[in-house]
């Protein structure tokens, strides 16, 4: 019944190392064929989730980045205006009666699809990400359920599409602005916390397989400790790999080594003013010799 | 239930899966017959997995946002885990399962009823719907409150049904006039600074595909948030009841916006003044107002502002206003510090001050200076009538 079974193992495979609970709400989301809600801190991989399924299943990923504004013509289909206006001039002088004209002008061949009229129109079942939930309005928020309830496409001119394949949607929110209990209730939800010790140095491993493995741990060791500082942006994983790679092209060996080239590397971590100026040369040296 | 027993026949296990619905309906979670079947079809489709594999799955489906998230686990272990003692009492509401009752406890009922005078069995005279009240129980409640501890919010006046109806139509004055920001949004409008392609098209067609007749599209107006800042420490006291109003007037009048009281905390208390017994509204205020005693530290509430509240709240339609005499027993710089960060949150800052309306006096105390190259509009209001005056200035924000 269900087109991939135990899929942490194959999370793994392409790189994403997930935490029980993920897998299991992907398992879900693949079993039940019902939109995943991931919430959590900003960088703890909720992106690079969608993108990790895409590749177990072998399957295009199409991405709908949210913002303020962003409405249904723009994330759903469009007219060719430009193009329906050149097929009128180049037919004025065929004699056509104005509703053959209008047959031709609303035609598939003048429709701009958007990333949502995509993901239901493909061969093969795509993972649809729809990032960042809580920046569209609420008016968005409701056009897509109807949508994610479904499955189908009402183009006035056109008739309705129906979806040829179903996608897997996930759909990651920051929590600027509460989520309607409708669109809660429509998804499965996950709350994707901070990885710990082990899963970050796994990931670290994974990503960065050159990096030498001491000098890994005491790098996740870092982090995991800077976390517990009074921060304004904890620093996710994203980061931790961008520091990683900065340590290694500084040729940093250990974090004790070089406790300036340390300090002036954590821009790479904190990304703040404020969250820089609090992490001075003492706490640096300081968290680098409990990860040591 | 441990995992060995899990095989049991299917009829038992969707009882148990309707019991369990009821179990977590009966401590706060959404869940209607849908859920029920989606489990129950879920869970017999294929071999029973571990239990912790299962709680997870049912953790994925059942939860809605992280305060579920997080209470799933006790409440799946409380129910599948110590089930055998407590079955028989789930159906009643006193099961110990049922860790949040449905209903807060009213906090005022306590506050009302220790200024009730001893064995009066009659309701609280303090209901403001029923409009009139005799004389004579009136005068009762004037003396109980004497009798009890020096609560010094005068709650007779303030829930006078006169005075509210007047601050609240007041208050949805001033939020009229900052009412409208722009929207990026385009929609159909009459007149607009940007064509409608698609409806000029489509009426051009049967002209011949000429576009003789424009449709044009504009950006429309969205209403302001509005974030109100109340300080009710010791130096604002004459001053609070007035704010008060003003205050339950904006959050009820106005869908959006949101009211904080601040001392030495800040307190949310939007949803306490959206309670629709107005006399309940104002109770419940006046006691989270009071609660808490010290000087005022205005830095350090606008910066427990700025974590934990600034990024869900406040949008690029938000106007924040201050109602505060400006004595601040805080750092100035501190203070100076977060209203900065506070202006990156908001789009406009206003602050308004009762002892402005003072003769000779000047905003000169460290904090207000501090404060004032953050402060987009600076004005007096003492009273709901100066506070009325505002409104052709605050039109212009």
């Amino acid at each position: 019944m269900s087109v991939i079974n135990d899929i942490g193992p194959k999370l793994a495979a392409v790189g994403y190392i997930a935490d029980e609970p993920l897998s299991v709400a992907l398992q879900l989301t693949v079993d039940l064929a019902r939109p995943l809600l991931l919430e959590g801190e900003a960088g703890v991989g909720k992106t690079e989730t969608a993108k990790a399924l895409a590749k177990v299943l072998d399957t295009r990923l199409i991405r709908l980045q949210c913002y303020e504004g962003l409405d249904a013509t723009s994330t759903i289909y469009e007219w060719n205006y430009q193009k329906q206006l050149l097929a009128i001039r180049a037919r004025e002088h065929d004699r056509l009666s104005s509703s053959a004209i209008e047959k031709q002008i609303f035609s598939e061949d003048f429709l701009l699809r958007r990333p949502l009229l995509e993901a239901i129109s493909q061969e093969k079942s795509p993972v649809l990400l729809i990032d960042e939930i809580d920046r569209a309005d609420e008016e968005f928020e409701a056009y897509l359920l109807e949508l994610l309830s479904d499955f189908q496409v009402t183009i006035p001119e056109l008739g309705t599409i129906e979806a040829t394949s179903r996608p897997y949607v996930i759909l990651t929110s920051n929590g600027t602005r509460e989520l309607s209990d409708a669109l809660r209730r429509r998804c499965l939800y996950s709350y994707v916390e901070f990885p710990d010790h082990q899963r970050e140095y796994d990931i670290v491993r994974a990503r960065l397989p050159d990096l030498e493995a001491n000098l890994a741990s005491e790098i996740v060791g870092f982090v995991q400790n800077l976390r517990k500082e009074d921060l304004e942006k904890k620093p996710g994983i994203a980061e931790t790999l961008d520091w990683a790679a900065a340590l290694v092209g500084m040729e940093v060996h250990s974090l004790l080594d070089d406790p300036d080239k340390v300090t002036s590397s954590m821009i790479c971590l904190l990304k703040t003013e404020s969250d820089l100026k609090s992490a001075p040369r003492e706490l640096v040296s300081r968290l680098a010799g409990k990860a040591a | 239930m441990t995992p060995s027993q899990t095989s049991a026949p299917s009829a038992l296990l969707s009882e148990r899966i309707i019991d369990f619905t009821n179990h977590m309906r009966a401590n706060g979670f959404t869940m209607g017959p849908q859920e029920c079947i989606t489990i129950a079809h879920h869970l017999s489709s294929k071999p029973l997995p571990t239990m912790q594999r299962v709680r997870l799955e049912l953790k994925t489906l059942l939860a809605g946002d992280r305060q579920e998230w997080l209470r799933f686990d006790d409440l799946f272990e409380a129910y599948w885990i110590k089930s055998g003692r407590t079955r028989a009492s789930l159906q009643q509401k006193s099961s110990p399962h049922i860790t949040r009752p449905e209903r807060p406890a009213p906090l005022w009922q306590q506050h009302l009823s220790d200024n009730r005078p001893e064995g009066d069995g009659k309701t609280p005279q303090i209901e403001v719907e029923t409009g009139e009240q005799p004389a004579g129980e009136a005068s009762g409640r004037l003396i109980a409150a004497k009798h009890s501890v020096n609560r010094k919010t005068d709650l007779k006046n303030i829930v006078d049904p006169e005075e509210i109806r007047a601050a609240e139509a007041l208050a949805l004055q001033l939020a009229r006039a900052m009412r409208y920001r722009l929207s990026r949004r385009y929609k159909t409008a009459k007149k607009g600074n940007r064509l409608d392609l698609r409806k000029t098209i489509r009426s051009a067609l049967p002209r011949g595909g000429e576009p003789i007749e424009l449709f044009r599209r504009s950006t429309r107006p969205r209403p302001v948030h509005i974030i109100v800042f109340l300080d009710v420490s010791g130096s604002m006291k004459h001053y609070s009841r007035f704010f008060l109003q003003f205050v339950k007037g904006l959050v009820c009048a106005w869908l959006h916006s949101d009211a904080f009281v601040f001392h030495t905390r800040l307190v949310h208390v939007t949803d306490a003044v959206r309670d629709r017994n107005s006399a309940r509204a104002m109770t419940r205020l006046a006691l989270m107002a009071e609660g808490f005693g010290g000087g005022t530290k205005l830095g350090e509430c606008l910066g427990q502002f700025n974590r934990h509240h600034a990024r869900k709240m406040a949008n690029s339609r938000t106007v924040a206003i201050v109602l505060s005499d400006g004595y601040d027993t805080g750092a100035p710089e501190k203070l100076e510090a977060e209203l900065a960060r506070m202006k990156k949150h908001v789009r406009k800052l206003v602050w308004l001050n009762p002892l402005l309306g003072w003769k000779n006096y000047a905003p000169i105390t460290a904090a207000m200076l501090a404060a004032r190259p953050h402060i987009d509009y600076f004005a007096a209001a003492n009273t709901l009538e100066s506070l009325a005056a505002l409104e052709p200035q605050l039109a212009q924000l």
